[in-house]
């Protein structure tokens, strides 16, 4: 039986956390010696074949109009019927926006164990153990899914993608009968321009050092250079400094970017809980008492109206000289 | 229009995390327990603004959890719940504990059911979709923003990088998070007048365990902070790219 991964797509392009899904998946096929497949669901720009660059050797395709609007029912029964097409008894989504939507309902629909947020591929060799993230990052647990039938979404950026070579994966059209939807669309707002955060490689952060949004022109720059997203602090958030979208932290959003760099942040236990498991943490404040210097990798102590503009012409000579 | 908020039990946001008996068990010893705050923060606030609007509302808390349970039911109450309905039974299976409140739901003729986006502790984001489906009842995640027009419901909820609106009719469940409401914190007379209202204690209805923790572990530690002076940021650049390779 295949595993099956739920490739999640907006603006017709693949997300690059379905991308870490479907490795994930390839993975966890080639350890059960099967084979991974996809599911799309909807219009798409990309070639699903191209899925086959990350071990995915059949993609379903349900091209159905009714799947142009995340609707959680409707999509949970159309990924139903796909894992009844497949005979799959491993599913996998990310543990994204639309993975928290659908993994759910499709785990209590199938009775199927599901684990969210899972940061490592499963131990197989005593039953189907999956270490997941916990208590907003700061620990593990692992958990053992007991039904046949499993469901593990994985944490974004918690698993690298990596193409192996040219594959191309197999597309089938699938025919599904959509459910009648209950949602209507009404608007959607995107902030263009920006890089979402939980899909951020790179992400720039500032707190109530920064002493006010007017100062907030010299995190941006360096966050451009960077090609990073924009967070902050929550009392940056409260105070509406920011919008409450960049928040990160425990009751924010938690990140595991590759590089997280912090300014003027203290980095108390609830916002280092969001950000721990970045790969790299860079602290600047001015503070060297900051709480956030034990959690860092790198630091610099520091005023950061005096340090960040030397950093944002620092960026600018290793762009240049590469 | 009655509406049902999924509380849980977490530790207090600033709690040591530690484990005991071989790392099987979350050390609960001088830990603080506080409704979790995307629950509180968010679902049942919100619940409160729309009672404030319209005051026919009606507002029942549910919860799964033992007798421990009950000081955080209470504070709920206090905030402004109307009757309580604790499921005596302990689960870290959200399966189990979504099976025990779409059982209870089924008779409430609730027409919109507030959780949180996710609990603090085990992170799990899954209650309010697996109540859903269980219900066959639309859900929305992830809310932002909501606003109630007679039957309708229009709904703010994240999308990767903004939002949509959505609009749907009761009933409805919906995860809360960040926006939906404004902080608030419970009252003398809210916190005498929960003393009296209804907390009911049911016993938990026959479901099925579909996952069980066996362990835990601690991250590992972090090697220390390499200072960089601050008349040298270069030299930081040089490292993040050189060293860190993340640049």
């Amino acid at each position: 039986m295949p595993v099956l991964v739920y490739i999640d797509h907006a603006d017709g392009q693949i997300k690059k956390t379905s991308l870490e899904a479907a490795c994930y998946a390839a993975k966890v096929a080639e350890m059960s010696g099967t084979t991974a497949e996809g599911i799309v669901l909807g219009k798409i720009q990309d070639d699903p074949s191209s899925l086959g660059k990350y071990g995915i050797s059949k993609v379903h395709h349900a091209d159905n109009a009714d799947f142009n609007h995340l609707d959680a029912q409707v999509y949970t029964k159309a990924v139903a019927d796909a894992v009844e097409a497949t005979g799959a008894d491993i599913i996998i989504f990310s543990h994204n926006i639309s993975g928290k939507a659908i993994a759910p309902r499709l785990s209590a629909r199938l009775k199927a164990g599901l684990v969210t947020g899972a940061v490592a591929v499963p131990e197989t060799t005593s039953g189907f153990v999956v270490k997941k993230s916990v208590f907003s990052g700061k620990a593990f647990a692992k958990v053992t899914i007991n039904s046949a039938k499993k469901i593990v979404s994985v944490n974004p950026n918690s698993y690298s993608v990596e193409a192996k070579g040219e594959g191309s994966a197999e597309v089938v059209s699938l025919n599904l009968t959509a459910a009648p939807s209950k949602v209507k669309l009404v608007s959607t707002s995107k902030v263009t321009g920006e890089i979402p955060l939980t899909e951020a490689e790179r992400v720039v952060s500032g707190g109530r050092g920064l002493k006010g949004p007017e100062n907030w022109g010299m995190i941006e720059e360096l966050a451009k250079l960077l090609d990073a997203a924009l967070a902050c602090s929550r009392p940056v958030a409260d105070v509406h400094w920011r919008p409450h979208h960049e928040h990160v932290g425990q009751t924010g959003i938690a990140i595991a970017p590759n590089l997280y760099i912090a300014i003027g942040i203290s980095g108390a236990i609830q916002h280092l809980a969001g950000v721990n498991r970045s790969k790299v943490i860079v602290v600047i404040n001015k503070d060297p008492e900051a709480p956030f210097f034990k959690a860092a990798d790198y630091g610099i102590v520091g005023d950061a109206f005096e340090v960040v503009p030397k950093l944002i012409e620092a960026v600018k000579q290793l762009k240049s000289a590469n | 229009m009655k509406i049902l908020v999924c509380i849980s039990k977490t530790p207090d946001t600033t709690a040591k995390i530690a484990f005991t008996d071989n790392n099987t068990k979350f050390a609960t010893d001088g830990v603080q327990y506080i409704i979790n705050p995307y629950d509180e923060w968010y679902a049942l606030v919100r619940a409160i603004e729309l009672k404030e609007k319209d005051p026919s509302t009606v507002i029942h808390l549910v919860t799964v959890g033992g007798a421990d349970a009950e000081p955080i039911i209470r504070k709920a109450l206090a905030l402004g719940g109307d009757e309580a309905i604790r499921i005596n039974a302990d689960s870290q299976d959200s399966f189990y504990i979504a099976s025990q409140i779409a059982e209870q739901a089924k008779s409430g003729g609730y027409d919109l059911i507030f959780t949180g986006k996710e609990t603090i502790d085990y992170n799990g984001s899954s209650i309010g979709g697996m109540v859903a489906e269980l219900l066959d009842m639309p859900y929305v995640s992830l809310a932002t923003k909501l606003e109630l027009n007679g039957t309708t419901v229009t709904i703010n909820r994240e999308i990767e990088g903004g939002e949509e609106v959505n609009e749907v009719s009761i009933p409805v469940v919906v995860s809360c998070q960040k926006g939906i409401a404004e902080a608030r914190i419970p009252n003398m007379r809210g916190i005498m007048a929960a003393r009296t209202k209804p907390l009911q204690v049911v016993e938990p209805a026959q479901a099925d365990t579909l996952t069980s923790i066996s362990g835990f572990e601690l991250p590992p530690a972090k090697a220390g902070v390499k200072l960089i002076p601050a008349d040298n940021p270069a030299e930081l650049i040089r490292l993040l790219h050189e060293e860190a390779k993340v640049i």
